[in-house]
């Protein structure tokens, strides 16, 4: 893989000497880092979320995706074999499929009818032997030669995975056995789409995978969260890692809350809200585990994450839109034997997340808040010693920010900023 | 109130505009009062709409739910101030066999944020069921059906 070396960048890089305890505001705004991101972490040594398995059922379905700014289309061919493909025509380069799913035999370019077949190989273009006797492709133009940029795909229960790397290991390697079991617990049964939108937030990505990790301010600034004891740092709860650091998950049992007066104590804006709903079905979740966790939030490096809040099940990823500008997906799920009851539960309590989210709605303007308030502030950087100062799974607490050292642990590593 | 959609149509245009201009005005907690007690009022985009997927962006059950969202967003919700300008079309309204009137109305909303930052935040269609309960027309069923997946920052007041 071609490396840029930290010192190559124009305006050299260093770290500082605490280690990932600072985290230098220069990273959200430069886009020289912006670029090399793309090159290290989209293009490189990693795996992205693609798609879901049932985005794609049937034999002639396609969906489109990206990897970091790569235009993506993912396939399903005649005998079911799903394939990853750059939607980008070997000719000139034009994207060769326009829509965000549906069905079709092949892929062709609309700019010069050069088409392709599902697996990405090219079969045909128009005028290959010219009009008229004149014109065409030299003789020696062989389609064979020709066809769509494949990627590495995988899949892991029903999670549609693309690499653009041809050595990492499989991505049950990559995500490690703890993440893979919380994977399998929720994604382990026939899932049914519920309905999906977007959000953009005006930060850079990983201000959204910092706040995906950050279980410190989830009940501070999400006062809903924390009045209707939907996850509380004073429920039973921890944080699991995987051994890489850059993934993790954060979990907490709602029968456990013991409403610690440290909510009180340091005056925290979100214990002050009268906790009484005029619609209290909005919060009836039933125990679809016998673990006892009603709340997990699992964030998978670069850019997914999978949410499981009492009973709302979704997939969110984001996408960088540019330095300081990213999309959020959510992607909300049920299982196929749900029936209309625990349909309209999950329509219920999907109210609580997503870009209208009543303990998620603060994470569209507080990334934002942060771009903003780092401006200028390029060479100072962010304090994160809450927990400690150590990237160990903290088994009994969420009042840390071990998760987000985590992520920088994994991003220094991959990036060479270390 | 007339029950044939001729003689009602000033009324249900009047409606729609106060309730549109009750959201502009920051009367929010008078915005249930538009609603019957268990009425539905679903965000939801025009793809998800159309695929018949039942899951958008903010659902309510019923005019607790919409009261609870009002409650959130005055007290709890943190959000950095913007005011909404609704501009409706005209209603195309027919009458239920029922008694009650669909009507179906495109709108604009354009925000405006503390930075006078000025955009169209939301443009789609209102698809409504209206009952008249003494008198009154209310919303029995309320699908707000925006053209596009994607909302800018963040939802909180509704539409």
């Amino acid at each position: 893989m071609a490396q840029v070396q930290t010192d190559e960048l124009n305006v050299p890089f260093s770290w500082p000497t605490e280690g990932v305890t600072r985290v230098p505001f220069r990273l959200f705004s430069d886009p020289e880092i912006h670029a090399c991101e793309q090159e290290r972490i989209f293009r490189g040594p990693v795996w992205h979320y693609l798609c879901l398995d049932i985005d794609v059922p049937n034999a002639g379905n396609y969906k489109s995706a990206t990897i970091g700014e790569t235009p993506i289309v993912v396939t399903r061919d005649e005998n079911g074999v799903l394939h990853g493909l750059v939607n980008r025509c070997s000719h000139k380069g034009a994207l060769v499929c326009l829509k965000d799913r549906g069905h079709a035999k092949d892929l062709t370019c609309v700019y010069h009818s050069w088409s392709y077949d599902l697996k990405g190989q090219l079969q045909s273009i128009a005028f290959r032997k010219g009009l008229n006797g004149g014109g065409g492709m030299p003789d020696d133009f062989d389609v064979a030669q020709h066809r769509l940029q494949a990627i590495r795909i995988e899949m892991f229960c029903g999670i549609v995975f693309g690499t653009f790397d041809a050595e990492i290991p499989s991505v049950g390697d990559y995500l490690g056995p703890e993440m893979s079991q919380m994977i399998r617990r929720n994604f382990g049964r026939p899932l049914k789409r519920l309905g999906m939108h977007s959000q953009i937030i005006h930060n850079n990505w990983k201000l959204y995978a910092e706040n995906l990790r950050d279980s410190y301010h989830a009940t501070i600034l999400h006062t809903f969260y924390t009045t209707f004891n939907v996850n509380r740092l004073d429920m039973d709860g921890g944080i699991i890692m995987s051994d890489s650091k850059w993934h993790h998950y954060s979990y907490a049992k709602r029968s456990t809350v013991r409403n610690a007066k440290e909510y009180q104590d340091d005056n925290v804006h979100s214990a002050q809200y009268e906790s009484k709903l005029h619609g209290p079905h909005l919060l009836d979740p039933v125990d679809e585990y016998d673990d006892g966790i009603t709340h997990a939030i699992q964030a998978i490096f670069p850019c997914l994450c999978f949410q499981y809040t009492l009973n709302s099940l979704a997939v969110r990823f984001f996408r960088p839109l540019g330095v300081d500008k990213t999309e959020l997906f959510w992607i909300y799920l049920g299982y196929e034997d749900d029936d209309e009851e625990m349909t309209r539960r999950r329509l219920r309590q999907s109210n609580l997340t997503g870009a209208a989210g009543l303990v998620s709605l603060e994470d569209g303007c507080i990334n934002e808040f942060v771009q903003r308030g780092t401006r200028g502030s390029e060479d100072v950087s962010a304090f994160l010693e809450m927990g400690g100062r150590d990237v160990e799974p903290s088994k009994n607490s969420r009042a840390t920010e071990v998760a987000i050292r985590g992520f920088w642990t994994g991003y220094r590593r991959i990036m060479g900023f270390e | 109130m007339a029950t044939d959609t001729k003689n009602c149509r000033r009324q249900v245009e009047d409606f729609l505009l106060d309730c549109a201009y009750a959201l502009d005005d920051d009367q929010l907690e008078s915005w249930p009062d538009f609603f019957t007690e268990d009425a539905v009022y679903q965000i939801i985009p025009r793809k998800s709409y159309e695929q018949n997927l039942p899951l958008g962006i903010l659902y309510c059950e019923g005019k607790g739910m919409m009261l609870d969202r009002i409650n959130a967003l005055r007290t709890a919700n943190i959000f950095e101030p913007h005011t909404h300008c609704h501009i409706l079309s005209l209603p195309r309204i027919s009458a239920r066999v029922d008694g009650g009137f669909q009507a179906r109305t495109n709108f604009n909303v354009i925000r405006t944020k503390q930075d006078g930052a000025m955009e169209i935040y939301a443009a789609g269609k209102y698809i409504d069921e209206i009952v008249v309960e003494d008198d009154k027309p209310l919303f029995r069923d309320r699908r707000v059906v925006l053209e596009s997946h994607r909302i800018d920052i963040l939802l909180v007041v509704p539409l």
